[in-house]
């Protein structure tokens, strides 16, 4: 079967709707304490929008996939997580090139290095990238040892949920929560926990495909 | 063609109202100013969709000067300037103006014909006279 058609960038964008819906709250109360409270309700719009876009018009070609996701966050999501996970998706969609586990894990790193450079963030600035960088290294290192597709997203799904854990006791150094400086040290990252969401969805969704 | 020149912000009546201050410094004179303000339902946002879009309507050939307010606004025209063809990417200046006072500077600069570098550096300046005036 091939790994990253339309139909499974597809199913990995519905598996992420459908975390951020189920975890929407809980993004929230996160937001609440160290943001502007509004990550989760964002969110759930913004991948609620993407999936019905999908559904509007399917794509054939699997980057298309990726572009319509990227227009449709950028439109909905509103704040700066629009413009960061619109340009994960945007630079992914310029980056695939092929259809098994390495084009993905290489369409995924340039999503990843698109956020680091809107953002002018790095790791350790209590952000998505915190999640995402871990889970990009794993990706890598599993698909380079051979391991198959199903496995290294898992391992890159564990690594961004112990990415998102450690943003636990870091201060805030980009975004809304730096104004909080010292204070924003004890809350775990809104973003680095939709991050994450984003890394298990791709490990559901794509588990059996290669 | 004058330089087109464009506004980013959180709020449609900011940007409105910023452009209207904005006008009063030319008149008699015609220059098309756009905005691209607010989320797709009104309320405080920006949309780079719509960035990109403006942009795109603004340039005649000569190049757009973007002013923007703050956050993800900046976030917000850096993705535009992806959405955008080539050919218009490279003429468009993202101004680290502060909002107000650039836009003042670029409209008139504009209006008067001046290029597009000319134009960017003239928003630029922009906060120089009130900080001449309050010795900042």
């Amino acid at each position: 079967m091939t790994v990253v058609d339309a139909a499974g960038l597809t199913a990995w964008v519905h598996e992420f709707t459908r975390l951020v819906h189920e975890q929407r709250d809980a993004l929230t109360q996160l937001d609440a304490a160290i943001g502007d409270a509004d990550h989760g309700a964002n969110l759930d719009r913004g991948t609620a929008a993407a999936v019905a876009a999908l559904e509007a018009q399917a794509p054939e070609e699997p980057a298309a996939v990726l572009k319509t996701v990227a227009t449709t966050l950028i439109k909905t999501v509103g704040g700066a997580s629009g413009p960061l996970y619109g340009t994960f998706f945007l630079r992914a969609a310029g980056a695939l090139d092929g259809d098994d586990g390495a084009a993905f894990a290489t369409a995924v790193r340039a999503g990843y290095e698109g956020v680091v450079a809107r953002g002018k963030a790095e790791r350790g600035d209590k952000t998505m990238l915190d999640a995402l960088g871990p889970a990009c290294d794993a990706l890598d290192e599993a698909l380079g040892a051979g391991k198959p597709l199903d496995e290294a997203l898992r391992l890159a799904a564990d690594a961004a949920a112990q990415g998102r854990d450690a943003t636990v006791p870091m201060v805030a150094r980009k975004g809304r929560a730096s104004y909080l400086g010292e204070r924003s040290a004890g809350h775990q990252d809104p973003g680095a926990t939709s991050a994450t969401l984003l890394v298990e969805a791709a490990a559901t969704a794509l588990a059996g495909r290669g | 063609m004058p330089v087109g020149v464009v506004v980013v912000s959180h709020s449609r009546a900011l940007a409105e109202a910023a452009v209207e201050l904005a006008r009063g410094m030319l008149p008699g004179r015609e220059l098309a100013i756009g905005t691209a303000a607010g989320d797709v339902d009104g309320g405080l946002g920006t949309d780079a969709t719509a960035i990109a879009d403006a942009v795109t309507a603004a340039d005649s050939g000569d190049g757009v000067v973007v002013l923007m307010d703050l956050g993800s606004a900046v976030l917000s025209a850096e993705t535009a300037l992806e959405l955008l063809d080539d050919e218009v990417r490279e003429r468009v200046v993202l101004s680290p103006a502060p909002l107000v006072e650039g836009l003042v500077g670029a409209v008139v600069t504009a209006a008067a014909g001046a290029g597009r570098d000319r134009v960017a550096a003239e928003a630029l300046l922009g906060l120089a006279p009130k900080q001449a005036h309050l010795g900042g």
